[in-house]
């Protein structure tokens, strides 16, 4: 054996037993430094080498080379297992209690009158209807009398009508009693064919259970030279059956009384009551139930379009409303009409909307 | 308008049942709004004797009654003080519903005694309040039998919902018609028959109105009847009018009562010998008072038309009788009065009093002008025929009005305006049935307008006569397609901006409200105030009296009303309108919302915090960016309107316009409102942001470089006074080329910091185009950015 070799194997086992007893990274880097550092007991062998004699030279080489491998590789591998380690430990160290209650939610809510429209809006916009609005404070002209509705006439008791105080010139302004008034501004000031939808604000002097001094409906015209009343009833069950979700949705029109309208109807839908309360649609094949009326409509009256400068020789059509909250308390069962307008918060987040609820992307 | 099914048979001879007949009237347009089928909730209910009555072995008050119903006999315990041996009454048997406490009967046992049924109360069968004893029955009646049935109780009661323009169905017969034109019976001749009378009335008929308003009452006919006895009408008057909830009183004013409901013709009965000269039909004069039929005083005024005497007014035309010459059990002579009246001044009388009489209803939508004549020959009749005497002749004053309308009905119209073919002879049959009389005339349908169809006005109402009686059902659906000229966007611009903002505030954590339109004028006062023209002439109540100028106070109220309910923390928002003129243009649609006390609550994971105006004006700007507007080119000013915190609020401008305000609500309006603060609002104008110029909805080509940024932190001592703003404009201008973003990540005062200075902590971000920066032009883009702040704002870098 050659004195190299016994420097070697001395060396050799020397740094081997202090990786294996190198318990982490550091001891292990002293380690490296110790051997294989710019001083290290590797770098001197090798430094060393060209101090042999020649012919001795290429034989230390190729043995301290091999040690220097060798070490190399171990230094490598116990690094790895250090780490390994160490990343278990941590890993072992590291948790969250992941019961704990998320942050906070920023999420606000859509009002159930918004939503309401909005899904309205979109399946009437199928059919080609455009949104008109109006004013609220209207004349009475526009709420009343253009819609056939005279100063004596007895339909105006059943308004509540809202007044403003009277003008030098004896005319009143009213808070609108419907969204009807839109149907006049329209059509004085739109040539046929029209079709607009008319969703907003309406006011009647009246707070009970059942009445809120302010509430929502939504109008709908058409007037063109053919529109007949089998096209009244064909948009209007669509409607309902596309609001409400149900495909076999009964449906009847029962003649009625509106000034504005000739033939009228009142349209109801089918419903059935049981221990779970009111349920839109019939039950099964029974067809056991009763009706719920849920719009007003007709034709328009001729002189309704008379009042507007259209020719009822030429032009006809029909119109029908109803009341925005009334459809959604029975579509997403809300009991009290008047909760409505309390903005309580807890009723607000409850009955309310996602923002990201939108009728138009998720097909009403 | 109330009947029963017997009182409609009386008009139309039909099989039909009570189904059929109440689904008709539906179907018909007189909407059915409730059937009492009495002879359903009677049914159980038997005629039973009490064969022995003796007393409870273990309770003073009780007794323990057999009861005989033919077939059977029952103990019965009773606790009333008249169940005693021999009576009759009405028997409940074990499984009744007794509909006056709404129980169903079950066997019992009554301190230790069985009870197998119950001998009932008028109180308990639902008929009266009447509960001091069972019902006793006549000793003639029969055992075993219905009760119902023999009490004439069993005859069911039918309301309907009249709409305005039927005036002729506030009457029994008016509703038989309808149903005899539809196919459900004959309707019943009426007896014809003209009294003559066999003496002179000393009670004449005047008119004294003003010339051109005698339409008021063009037409009034009056009979004198002497020697009449006003005894009780007879059972089937009695029965029905009960059933319908009239109370019968006597014989002529149950006749009088008779007649407004069967053939809906209101009249009235003076006592003769009440009744001082002539009777004159006139307006009332200003300031003269009677007391009506229901005890109640009226003061009348110059558009009411009365029926006076020498005295004064004994009625109010067509709305109530005086109760000065009321008709009693001593009445002996009487005058009868049937009139005409204008519609209107009925309507305008009645509302203003307050009353409204089963007259004044029919009157104020129109009566047959005929029946002033049938109307007078059938009550002279019933009450010659219920109370004797003798009739005198006719008086009258004015004239009857001929109105004889015709009217021209095309069936091409038919078909026009429902899309249904109905065959020419059905729709004549259907006009005959409904009295127009039609004739054909050069292809059309000629029509004479029966007299007591007041809402006929033309074609479109003929049209619908026809279908209603035909059958809406019968309509067949057509699909409505989307029209070709009609495929416009459903939503305008302003539209569309509305719901933009409303899904951004509410994706942002604001929560919607809808409020009123109207609020209280005193909140409306510290905003701006309200014109008179925008104050409610009839407000529901006095806190909710004008049109609200600023959308502010009504949420403003709805915090102060959660938070008094110990919701912490309200937040809402409300996109509606303010209104500051009553013109249309006066109308705005604003963006409006509120954040109260904690912007973040108590939580684990870190500090709270109370919201502030930063909020407030994150919000608005949110709001403006959803609507459209150009967020970049916004100017801020500090003079947002008197409810703001004046040091903490600030306006958003474009151009010359006041796009909006934010900023914290002003301490004394907090505190009138009541409202736990802080709490910070913004105000959105939808209605002012300009429509963007451009239709084209292509983007701009974004151009990502691919040099890395260079970061760069700076934190500058300026003035307290200098606003922020204005130091991140100066870095920013400092060389528009290289800077891509500045961020302001501190604001600092306080230790380490002179006082009356504050620290800002800028983090610049240099974006290299060309070629990458070298450490030189970093210096000099450092330096420039340096200066400037120093030019600018007077800051030099800590």
């Amino acid at each position: 054996m050659s004195a190299q070799e016994v420097d070697r194997d001395k060396i050799r086992e020397q740094l081997l037993a202090e990786i294996a007893r190198a318990d982490d990274l550091e001891v292990l880097e002293d380690v490296r430094v110790a051997s294989l550092g710019r001083n290290g007991t590797i770098t001197s062998l090798m430094k060393s080498v060209g101090q042999l004699e020649p012919q001795e030279r290429k034989e230390a080489g190729r043995i301290f080379n091999s040690l220097k491998q060798e070490i190399t590789a171990a230094l490598a591998n116990k690094q790895e297992q250090l780490k390994a380690l160490q990343l278990s430990a941590r890993l072992a160290s590291e948790t969250v209690d992941i019961t704990l209650p998320v942050r906070q939610d920023p999420a606000g809510t859509i009002h159930p009158i918004s939503q309401t429209i909005d899904e309205m809006v979109t399946i009437f916009a199928q059919m080609g209807f455009v949104v008109a609005d109006g004013p609220h404070i209207e004349s009475d002209f526009n709420n009343f009398t253009a819609l056939n509705i005279p100063p004596e006439h007895p339909a105006r008791q059943e308004h509540d009508t809202f007044y403003l105080p009277e003008k030098e010139d004896g005319s009143r302004l009213v808070l609108r009693t419907h969204t009807s008034p839109v149907q006049i501004r329209t059509m004085v000031s739109q040539s046929p064919p029209i079709r607009i939808i008319v969703p907003g604000r309406t006011f009647r002097a009246d707070y009970d259970a059942t009445h809120s001094p302010m509430f929502h409906q939504i109008e709908g015209l058409v007037i063109d030279e053919e529109t007949h009343m089998g096209h009244l009833k064909g948009c209007l069950i669509d409607f309902c059956r596309n609001f409400f979700d149900v495909d076999d949705l009964p449906v009847r029109f029962r003649p009625s009384y509106f000034p504005f309208t000739e033939p009228s109807a009142e349209m109801d839908i089918g419903c059935s009551r049981d221990s779970g309360g009111l349920k839109i649609g019939r039950q099964g094949n029974s067809g056991a139930g009763d009706w719920l009326e849920i719009l007003g409509c007709g034709m328009v009256n001729p002189r309704v379009l008379q009042n507007c400068n259209i020719d009822p020789q030429r032009y006809q059509g029909f119109a029908f409303g109803l009341g925005i909250e009334r459809a959604a308390m029975l579509k997403y069962g809300i009991p009290d009409l008047r909760t409505f307008f309390e903005s309580d918060l807890r009723w607000l987040r409850h009955y309310g909307f996602s923002a990201l609820d939108m009728p138009g992307a998720v097909g009403a | 308008m109330k009947f029963t099914l017997s009182w409609l048979k009386y008009h139309l001879a039909t099989d039909a049942s009570l189904d059929e007949i109440t689904d008709k009237l539906t179907m018909l347009g007189l909407e059915v709004e409730a059937v009492d089928d009495r002879a359903a909730t009677f049914a159980p209910f038997l005629i039973g004797q009490v064969i022995s009555a003796c007393q409870h072995p273990n309770a003073d008050r009780l007794r323990l009654c057999t009861v005989d119903t033919g077939g059977a006999q029952y103990q019965v315990v009773c606790g009333a003080p008249n169940a005693r041996e021999g009576i009759k009454g009405v028997f409940a048997p074990i499984g009744s519903f007794i509909p006056g406490t709404e129980v169903t009967l079950k066997p019992s046992k009554i301190r230790g005694e069985e009870s197998h049924g119950m001998l009932c109360s008028e109180k308990e069968m639902g008929i009266s309040d009447e509960h001091g004893g069972i019902i006793e029955l006549p000793g003639d009646a029969p055992i075993g039998e219905k009760w119902a049935a023999w009490a004439g109780l069993d005859d069911p009661v039918i309301e309907i919902a009249l709409t305005p323009n039927r005036g002729d169905c506030a009457s029994v017969r008016g509703i038989a018609r309808d149903l005899a034109a539809a196919g459900l019976g004959e309707l019943s001749p009426l007896p014809k028959s003209s009294e003559l009378g066999s003496f002179e009335s000393p009670i004449k008929w005047k008119h004294d109105f003003p010339p051109g308003a005698e339409t008021a009452c063009p037409f009034v006919v009056g009979r004198y009847f002497r020697n009449v006895e006003n005894t009780q009408s007879p059972a089937f008057i009695q029965d029905r009018l009960k059933a319908i909830g009239l109370r019968p009183i006597s014989a002529l004013v149950d006749i009088t009562n008779w007649l407004t409901f069967d053939l809906g013709r209101p009249l009235h009965v003076f006592d003769a010998d009440k009744i001082s000269g002539d009777l004159v039909m006139r307006f009332a004069r200003s300031g003269e008072r009677i007391k009506g039929l229901d005890d109640q005083e009226y003061e009348l005024d110059e558009n009411m038309v009365v029926i006076s005497d020498d005295r004064g007014p004994q009625g109010i035309g067509g709305v109530m009788g005086g109760d000065n010459a009321g008709c009693d059990d001593s009445t002996n002579n009487v005058f009868l009065e049937v009139a005409l009246f204008d519609p209107i001044k009925i309507a305008e009388a009645g509302r203003k009093l307050g009353i409204m009489s089963d007259a004044r209803y029919r009157f104020e939508r129109g009566i047959d002008p005929h029946s002033v004549e049938w109307g007078c020959d059938i009550a002279t009749k019933m009450i010659l025929k219920f109370c004797g005497g003798e009739a005198s002749e006719l008086v009258s004053s004015g004239q009857k009005p001929e109105t004889q309308a015709i009217k021209i009905l095309r069936p091409t119209r038919i078909k026009d305006l429902t899309g249904v073919d109905i065959p020419l002879d059905q729709s004549q049959k259907i006009l005959f049935d409904l009295g127009f009389n039609p004739k054909m005339q050069d292809g059309d349908i000629n029509v004479t307008v029966p007299t007591w169809r007041h809402d006929i006005d033309g074609e479109a109402d003929l049209v619908e006569e026809v279908l209603r009686i035909y059958g809406f059902d019968k309509i067949p659906e057509v699909k409505l397609e989307q029209g070709q000229a009609l495929c416009a966007a459903p939503r305008n611009d302003l539209q569309r901006r509305a719901e933009k903002v409303r899904r951004s505030l509410s994706a942002r954590g604001l929560v919607e409200a809808v409020t009123y339109s109207f609020i209280d004028s005193r909140h409306a006062a510290y905003f701006g105030g309200i014109s008179k023209n925008l104050t409610l002439s009839n407000p529901i109540s006095s806190d909710l009296d004008v049109m609200r100028p600023s959308i502010i106070p009504s949420l403003l109220v709805a915090a102060a009303r959660n938070q008094a309910r110990g919701i912490p923390s309200p937040l809402f928002f409300e996109v509606g309108p303010q209104y500051d003129e009553d013109t249309p243009e006066g109308q705005r649609l604003v963006a409006a919302g509120l954040r109260s006390q904690n912007a973040v609550s108590r939580h684990w994971s870190g500090p709270m915090r109370d919201v502030d105006a930063i909020d407030a004006k994150a919000d608005a700007l949110s709001a403006l960016l959803a609507s459209g507007a150009p967020v970049n080119g916004i100017q801020l000013t500090r003079d947002a309107p008197t409810w703001y915190h004046p040091g903490r609020s600030g306006a958003l401008r474009l151009g010359k316009n006041v796009l909006g305000f934010f900023g914290e609500l002003h301490p004394s309006v907090l505190e009138f409102m009541q409202a736990a603060g802080p709490i910070v609002c913004f105000e959105v104008f939808l209605d002012l942001v300009p429509v963007k110029r451009s239709k084209s909805s292509a983007k701009p080509m974004l151009e990502i470089p691919s040099l890395q940024p260079v970061y760069r932190d700076f934190a500058f001592i300026v003035d307290q006074q200098v606003d922020a703003e204005e130091v991140l404009k100066a870095v920013r201008n400092s060389d528009a080329n290289l800077i891509d973003n500045v961020n302001l990540f501190d604001v600092y005062e306080g230790t380490g910091v002179e006082i009356g200075k504050k620290s800002l902590g800028i983090m610049v971000t240099l974006q290299p185009k060309q070629t990458s920066l070298t450490d030189q032009e970093i210096s000099a883009a450092s330096e420039s950015i340096v200066t400037a702040v120093e030019k600018k704002t007077g800051g030099t870098i800590r």
